[in-house]
């Protein structure tokens, strides 16, 4: 191997190894430490100077403690389940909307296609938080979506939203719905329309050729589609924080707060190390369904 | 001919509807003359003046883009020679832990990204500050840019690459001459990539953040936090802004390179 | 002064350019080359013929430095080429998908092997200025491969592979890219400038009208082995094997036990069908042997012909018109389905014969060939 295909690797893997790797390991065995009044606050910390005895001292003092009391107390059970269950929610909610808008783009006229394509783009270059900040003024008590309620005559009173769990909802299907839309939409454009044809060539009423055509060819797309939006929606921290209320229980928001609030950096550790667990198993079904489409397209 | 039906026309509309009427509504109060954000009270441009006095945001503004521009280099140099590895680096010792490394900053919560980067800072005793988010942002948005570069590099021909060490050029050569200017476009768009998470990212720079260093979304996200404010509409508004004459741009700018395209294939059909 | 054929590989004293001595190749499992040896010539147009996976294309990328055989060596002028990387070997090679530059001019492309040997500026332009010419695209020097059809790709690709005047040239699929009409042209063009360059030829193809069309020698290759390596002429009228008969255009293949008899051989091929008389082109022993014969050897019949051995007697099953000649195809009471051609030399207002007719099917003493299976 010679000296510059040796440097080609090793930058970038000694890179990820340092900032990725190593950081990750660290989340780890702090996570298996105590916390602890002093700076970094958490105990045992490791003495080289002490060398192989001050090693095997330190490792004796790590255990899983951390890991029983998030088992034990009740605010980390809710708060995974209730994430888990928020982000399959949106998940769904996103895919009902996403859909019909995807397969809304690929069969509308041609020349109309790039800037649909235009719109839908958009908004995933806008600030993430200027999308989530501009529903704060739609969902308020004041805001422009109980003044339209109350205008139309649906409701008398305004509707508390904002600072609840629906206002969560709304705001990850918003945020995360262009994610869905463009791998679905990709599949779709794919598609050959003769095989439509063929089906209804074939006795298919036009329903029934979108139900067994149109969407299993169209499943790696919706597949891909419901990881992006469901993985990042699991560990979410701004869209809680800032739509959500007391009620609401997010792991990302609670890691937050365990951190930076009440300075427990083993059980934010824990925390950390369970929500990766949690997301590993989506992560391989999702690269499995990504090798699958990668085969399907050679 | 495709034909909207109304049932396609209807869903568009709806869901283009939800799509922007939030970031409309941003964008006709931030013209509000009243700094009540649900009242309007005539036109006016003031607290585009009031926010460009504002000198926290404006040193925000200077912090967020120098972190974006050295952090989207640092991660495009690094993402396309990890998307070359990747891709034309063969077996090499380790591979899959690379390419694992490679991937998993795409799926990992930002919280999780920001919590263990902070906590290396931490461990070696780097102090936080503007050197410490470029650092985290170069890390994660290099694994984008590779994303983007790979794609790229496995759909073109390959024996492009052999004829230029045919005909006599060292692999690197082979590199900078043919396999570089081919790939460009890509490495530009994994660049704008990189940049535009960066100046996105609130997450895992409020992590790595120290006080010295406070980027724009930061400042943003603790403003928000106490209400909305015709300030922030003002800046909203400015960012989807640029956000949206740099996308017109570019789409524009592809859809004038296909049609220039078309016309030399056309060219080519009847020449040959 | 006579013109002596060119046929280096008959006279013992030429020295080959190309030799390869029991090379291998093994991707893991897969044998891709199984202990090949042959010696490829000075200026000849040597054709590599064999269906995709053969291991054709593996050969030619091993004496491009793109592979490295896994035993065995590869002389190139009488040197081991195996250490020298690509870049470094005097072979120039004219990819399938021609892998032009597309971000350079065609002039550039052309241009790219001679500024990597830091040739002078002038001699580059005057070199690559006579490549155009040669291939005959002087007016698109300034285009990029985008903006010219298919078949100025190809000549660009041909010119930039030739710029640098390698020793050997290796052109991978040259024509598969180009249409039908074009591909013909382009073949005859391709000999002329084998011819002008005076530059050897290794050509891969799986096209055995292209490889009979253009080369000196064609090797017919099966499972990473060498089936014959000949002529076009021989390869065609004395295959050594049922294998290559068959690969190389269209022939009946009968199989039958035969018996000496003097020069000839009687093969008993069915019940009820008169003994096929045969001419082996070596002395065989009597047992089980196949007869190939190829269907434009057939003459087809009304009358029972009396002046040959040969004679079926069956019924017309099938018509294929193809313009100059028809294949009848006629099937034999006992089943059999034997090929035969007509060139239909004069315009006729109807075919002569028609399904289900009953026809005469003969051929002489040496139409076919007697192989041993």
């Amino acid at each position: 191997m010679n000296m510059r295909r040796f440097s080609l690797i090793a930058v970038p893997y000694g890179w990820l190894v340092l900032l990725f790797l190593v950081p990750f390991l660290i989340v780890f065995k702090i996570s298996l430490s105590d916390v602890a009044l002093s700076i970094p606050p958490y105990t045992p910390t490791l003495e080289l100077s002490e060398g192989w005895g001050g090693f095997r001292d330190f490792l004796s003092q790590l255990d899983f403690e951390n890991y029983e009391f998030l088992a034990t107390d009740d605010l980390y059970w809710k708060s995974y389940l209730s994430s888990v269950q928020i982000a399959l929610i949106s998940t769904t909610i996103c895919l009902l909307i996403g859909f019909p808008m995807a397969y809304g783009m690929a069969n509308a006229p041609k020349e109309w296609q790039p800037t649909l394509m235009l719109l839908v783009i958009l908004p995933f270059w806008t600030s993430f938080l200027i999308r989530v900040y501009s529903l704060i003024g739609i969902l308020s008590q004041e805001g422009m979506l109980n003044q339209f309620l109350i205008w139309v005559g649906i409701i008398n009173e305004p509707l508390t939203i904002l600072n609840t769990n629906i206002a969560v909802y709304i705001g990850i299907v918003y945020t995360y719905v262009p994610f869905m839309i463009l791998p679905i939409y990709a599949t779709l454009i794919k598609l050959d329309g003769s095989l439509l044809e063929a089906a209804e060539d074939l006795g298919c009423s036009r329903t029934e050729a979108f139900w067994r055509i149109t969407v299993p060819l169209s499943k790696a797309g919706i597949i891909a589609g419901c990881f992006l939006v469901f993985i990042p929606a699991l560990g979410e921290f701004v869209i809680p924080s800032l739509l959500g209320g007391s009620e609401t229980l997010m792991i990302g928001k609670v890691l937050y707060e365990e951190f930076f609030s009440n300075r427990d950096w083993p059980v934010a550790g824990a925390v950390a190390v369970i929500l990766l667990l949690i997301l590993i198993i989506p992560i391989v079904l999702y690269q499995r369904n990504e090798q699958k489409m990668m085969e399907a397209d050679t | 001919m495709r034909r909207l039906t109304w049932f396609n026309a209807t869903s568009l509309t709806l869901g283009f509807a939800f799509l922007y009427i939030p970031m409309i509504v941003v964008i006709v109060y931030s013209f509000n003359e009243s700094r009540l954000v649900t009242v309007w009270g005539g036109f006016s441009t003031k607290w585009y003046g009031e926010l460009l006095r504002n000198e926290s945001f404006l040193d925000a503004a200077w912090v967020t883009f120098q972190v974006g521009f050295f952090s989207s280099i640092i991660a495009t140099i690094l993402g396309t020679m990890g998307a070359y590895v990747l891709v034309r680096g063969g077996r090499f010792y380790g591979r899959t832990l690379f390419s694992g490394m490679m991937y998993a900053p795409l799926v990992m919560p930002e919280v999780i990204t920001g919590l263990s980067l902070l906590l290396l800072f931490i461990s070696i005793g780097l102090d936080r500050g503007m050197f410490t988010i470029i650092l985290a942002h170069g890390t994660f948005a290099m694994c984008y840019v590779s994303v983007v570069v790979s794609s790229r590099l496995v759909s073109f021909d390959r024996s492009v690459e052999e004829a230029a060490l045919d005909l006599g050029c060292t692999p690197f050569e082979a590199f900078r001459l043919v396999t570089l200017p081919i790939i460009a476009p890509a490495v530009i768009s994994g660049w704008l990539l990189a940049l535009t998470l960066s100046l996105d990212d609130l997450v895992i720079a409020s992590f790595v953040a120290g006080p010295s260093a406070t980027t724009l979304p930061i400042k943003v996200f603790s403003s928000i936090r106490l209400g909305v404010s015709p300030e922030i509409n003002a800046l909203s508004t400015i960012l989807i802004g640029i956000v949206t004459i740099g996308t017109i741009a570019a789409s524009l700018s592809t859809k004038r390179s296909v049609m220039r395209r078309q016309r030399e294939e056309r060219m080519a059909e009847q020449a040959g | 002064m006579p013109q002596t054929a060119f046929e280096p590989w008959n006279d013992p004293a030429a020295k080959p350019l190309i030799q390869f001595r029991n090379v291998s190749k093994r991707f893991g499992d897969f044998t891709a080359i199984d202990d090949l040896s042959i010696d490829i010539f000075e200026r000849e147009f040597f054709a590599l013929l064999g269906p995709s996976g053969c291991g054709k294309t593996t050969m030619m990328r091993m004496l491009a430095g793109f592979e490295t055989p896994t035993s065995g060596t590869i002389m190139l002028d009488g040197q081991d080429i195996s250490p020298i990387p690509p870049n470094k070997r005097s072979v120039n090679m004219m990819f399938q998908s021609y892998a032009l530059f597309p971000h350079l001019t065609v002039y550039e492309n052309i241009a790219f092997g001679l500024r990597r040997s830091k040739m002078p500026n002038e001699q580059i332009d005057a070199r690559v200025k006579q490549m155009l010419k040669l291939v005959q695209i002087e007016k698109f020097g300034a285009r990029k491969p985008d903006q010219i059809s298919g078949g100025q790709r190809q000549r660009v690709a041909l010119a930039r592979a030739l710029a640098k005047g390698p020793k050997l040239l290796l052109l991978d699929e040259p024509l598969s890219a180009l249409d039908k009409k074009l591909r013909q042209d382009t073949q005859f063009e391709l000999m002329d400038i084998q011819e002008k360059t005076g530059t050897t030829f290794v050509v891969v193809t799986h096209d055995q009208e292209e490889a009979m069309t253009v080369a000196s020698r064609v090797a017919v290759m099966d499972h990473g082995k060498l089936k014959q390596v000949d002529t076009p002429d021989r390869i065609y009228e004395a295959p050594n094997s049922t294998y290559v008969a068959d690969f190389i255009g269209d022939v009946n293949i009968i199989e039958g036990y035969a018996t000496k008899q003097g020069d000839t051989v009687s093969i008993a091929w069915s019940e009820g069908n008169s003994p096929i008389i045969g001419t082996p082109s070596k002395p065989i022993a009597n047992g089980k042997v196949s007869f190939a014969i190829r269907p434009e050897k057939i003459a087809i019949s009304a009358e029972r012909p009396t002046d040959r051995n040969n004679v079926v007697h069956g019924k017309v099953l099938d018509i294929a018109y193809l313009g100059n000649l028809s294949t009848y195809h006629v099937a034999l009471p006992d089943g059999t389905i034997i090929k035969a051609q007509t060139a239909n030399s004069r315009r006729r207002s109807s075919r002569p014969f028609t399904w289900d007719d009953e026809v005469w099917l003969s051929w002489t003493d040496t139409a076919g060939i007697v192989l041993e299976s």
